[in-house]
């Protein structure tokens, strides 16, 4: 009786100290859920998710605090790979947060532009250059397109122009047209 | 030197239709008026433009300079003005249009001051330097900057110079007339390649279809003073690709996503050679290319054609199309793009146009479900499955195809040639690797804004701290402060006490010997202000204390 008492407590004694060994030397610096959901999302730093930023509503996925369908930007494929990656049911997205919206970048008139810095404290990405009573300009290739600086315009120069097709961002169409006008469906070609 | 000829897998033998445009010698075609010169005619960075709207330029000049290391410059192939640099349409599979530069020619053909470069003379950076100021690419067809593959890399050496003369794709045979003609030219090129290289072998592959251009150029070979072998290699479709011919030549495959220069080899078209003869030994630029012309026109063959010329014009010298053709092709019928309806210019990927009749490449018939026959994987040059990228990018299972290493892929269409249920499965290639190339591009950027937002977020947060340890600093000064205030305050109080203190002890010093009447008065005027004060006191302490002040 003693005997298997004492077995028992040196046991747990035992796998107690590994147990806590193993906490420490092994311990994960952050959050890789948070890291992977962040992986998904498309840093558009839009805020239409309710959250201040990617990481912000990547951290509240993980938390279980916000559903995956809120990131307009980030579109359908999204919400799937968010679905994939986290074992749950593709939702369509929620249009509470918006709708997707071809990929743009904002354009400053610069003839109105006042030089009032508003717009260039809103960027999230730091995409707007210039300097107090300065014309102001966006760095096209940084811009993420998240019309965050559109409100704070008190003279509402900015507008958002979407990205035109140009021979190199221009993409090979799905080649369905060629299949789908001649082809039967699959159904009569099995009867 | 080469023993033996190897094969790779695959590759299909469509019929040749080369004859056509061979009968006749490379013609010269006539300046035209007005040339559309792109400035992206090449892989890598566009050209930066280096010309103002309405200024006159001379032959050879540049018109926009490389920009950056994988770039290539553009020359003004005529003497003329700068009319316009807009936006206008360029021969790409797009059909979109892109920035071009647009020059009036005035007929003169004045050359710009040009000299032949004694590059044995310079360090090969120079020369290399020179090249891509030249504006020399590959002219087989991908155009890449040309100097870049010259340059010597010390820890991959170059041991076998091979000169691509294979031209393995039906209807095209402007490097075959190249060849034919100008074959010392090539070796004058090849010269240059091999010096700058320090290649140990140069090898020539011409298909064995082509017996005029291997006798050209083995005789041209022959006056060389470097060894240059003419090797006849198995026409066989795509045995012109460069990986694909130097596997045929070596033996060894290019592994799959490095470059040839891995095995020691590096690989050149016939005709970039020559483009780098025609610039290290004259002086002269790339400004005009052979292209083939051919297909259903009255007199199909090769023209030499400055860079820039509308092809409706360019097709209008081979005789004109027929009335039935259904477009032109650009390129050959196997890897080749339909051009846009409206007019484009030559450039320098412009190897081949072909006025196409739906007699001549009828429309595939519909496409049948893919029956699991591998005849494409049989006739794939590289080895890839191609039925199962289909399915892959068909699913736009994007991943997957990336995995079963779909950006080997040559496009060559063999496998779609053999396709018993006719699928355009090179369609689904493209459209899976412009895809994965968007979305690397996209996960690039996503990264970059990542980057770009933490550092801002870690500013603000830096920024926010140094407003707090100014605000602390400024605080802990003030407090520093109000002690010498109270310093300062006691030092005041007690002046001011001791000043009191003086006051009351003061007494008059003019009252000892005083006369009685004085005294008296004194003492009424005492009594009167005792009188006054003691009035006052009672209604109006504040103004007692300020008569005791005063």
């Amino acid at each position: 009786m003693l005997t298997a008492l004492l077995v028992m407590i040196g046991l747990a004694l035992l796998l107690g100290i590994v147990l806590g060994y193993s906490a420490l030397k092994f311990k994960v610096e952050g959050d890789p859920l948070v890291e992977k959901i962040d992986a998904i999302l498309p840093q558009t730093q839009c805020g239409q998710c309710g959250y201040p930023g990617c990481k912000p509503y990547a951290t509240a996925i993980a938390k279980g605090e916000a559903d995956i369908n809120q990131c307009p930007p980030g579109g359908e494929a999204g919400v799937h790979a968010l679905a994939d990656l986290l074992g749950v049911e593709f939702k369509p997205l929620n249009a509470e947060h918006g709708t997707p919206k071809p990929k743009s970048v904002a354009v400053i008139e610069e003839s109105l532009c006042i030089g009032c810095t508003l717009c260039i404290q809103a960027c999230p990405v730091d995409a707007i250059l210039g300097a107090a009573k300065q014309m102001h300009t966006v760095i096209a290739a940084e811009c993420t397109g998240c019309e965050l600086c559109l409100a704070p315009c008190p003279v509402d120069c900015i507008t958002m122009v979407p990205i035109a097709e140009s021979p190199t961002n221009w993409k090979w169409r799905y080649p369905v047209y060629e299949i789908k006008s001649q082809i039967n469906p699959p159904t009569k070609q099995v009867a | 030197m080469i023993s033996r000829l190897f094969k790779f897998n695959g590759g299909v033998h469509p019929p040749q239709h080369k004859l056509e445009s061979t009968k006749a010698p490379i013609t010269t075609v006539a300046m035209p008026q007005r040339l559309v010169l792109p400035l992206r005619q090449h892989v890598g960075n566009m050209a930066k433009l280096q010309v103002e709207v309405g200024e006159r330029v001379l032959k050879g000049q540049l018109l926009a300079m490389a920009d950056g290391q994988i770039s290539a410059a553009v020359h003004a192939p005529t003497s003329g003005t700068i009319v316009s640099v807009q936006d206008q349409m360029i021969p790409h599979p797009s059909g979109l249009p892109d920035i071009c530069i647009t020059l009036d020619a005035d007929g003169q053909d004045r050359w710009i001051e040009h000299q032949a470069l004694d590059y044995r003379s310079l360090a090969k950076s120079e020369v290399i330097q020179c090249l891509a100021d030249a504006g020399v690419v590959g002219l087989g067809g991908a155009t890449f900057p040309t100097h870049v593959k010259l340059r010597e890399d010390a820890h991959r050496p170059v041991k076998t110079l091979i000169l691509n003369g294979a031209e393995c794709e039906p209807y095209i045979s402007c490097d075959d007339m190249l060849m034919r003609e100008r074959g010392e030219e090539i070796v004058r090129g090849i010269e240059i390649m091999q010096y700058l290289l320090a290649a140990e072998t140069c090898v020539i592959g011409i298909e064995d279809n082509k017996p005029e251009a291997v006798a050209a150029m083995r005789a041209a070979a022959a006056n060389s003073s470097v060894p240059i072998s003419v090797v006849i290699v198995p026409t066989i479709y795509p045995g012109g690709g460069a990986k694909q011919l130097i596997e045929v030549l070596t033996g060894k495959e290019v592994p799959s996503g490095k470059l040839p220069t891995e095995i020691g080899v590096q690989c050149f078209n016939v005709a970039t050679a020559y483009s780098v003869h025609r610039f290290i030994n004259h002086g002269e630029p790339v400004i005009s290319r052979i292209v083939t012309v051919t297909g259903e026109v009255s007199r199909p063959g090769n023209f030499e054609v400055p860079l820039g010329m509308a092809i409706d014009q360019l097709v209008e010298v081979a005789g004109g199309a027929t009335s039935d053709i259904n477009g032109l092709i650009m390129g050959g019928p196997m890897m080749g793009f339909n051009l846009p309806p409206a007019p484009v210019p030559v450039v320098k990927a412009t190897n081949c146009i072909i006025a196409s009749t739906p007699g001549m490449f009828p429309k595939q018939p519909q496409a049948l479900p893919c029956i699991r026959c591998t005849r494409c994987a049989d006739a794939c040059p590289v080895n890839l499955q191609p039925q199962e990228l289909y399915w892959f990018s068909r699913a736009q299972n994007l991943e997957k195809a990336r995995d079963y290493q779909l950006f080997d892929c040559i496009e060559c269409g063999c496998c779609s040639y053999v396709c018993p249920s006719n699928i355009p499965l090179v369609q689904y290639y493209r459209f899976a690797k412009s895809e994965i190339i968007a979305q690397d591009k996209a996960r690039q950027a996503a990264t970059i804004a990542r980057e770009r937002n933490d550092f801002r977020l870690m500013r603000i947060e830096r920024e926010k701290q140094e407003r707090a340890q100014r605000h602390a600093q400024k605080t802990a000064g003030k407090t520093e402060v109000t002690a010498d205030d109270e310093v300062k305050k006691a030092a005041i109080a007690a002046a001011m006490e001791r000043a009191r203190a003086q006051k009351t002890e003061v007494t008059p010093q003019n009252t000892d010997s005083l006369t009685p009447a004085v005294q008296t008065e004194i003492a009424e005027i005492d009594a009167r202000r005792t009188a006054v004060e003691s009035t006052r006191s009672g209604d109006n302490p504040s103004d007692q204390e300020q008569q005791q002040k005063v």
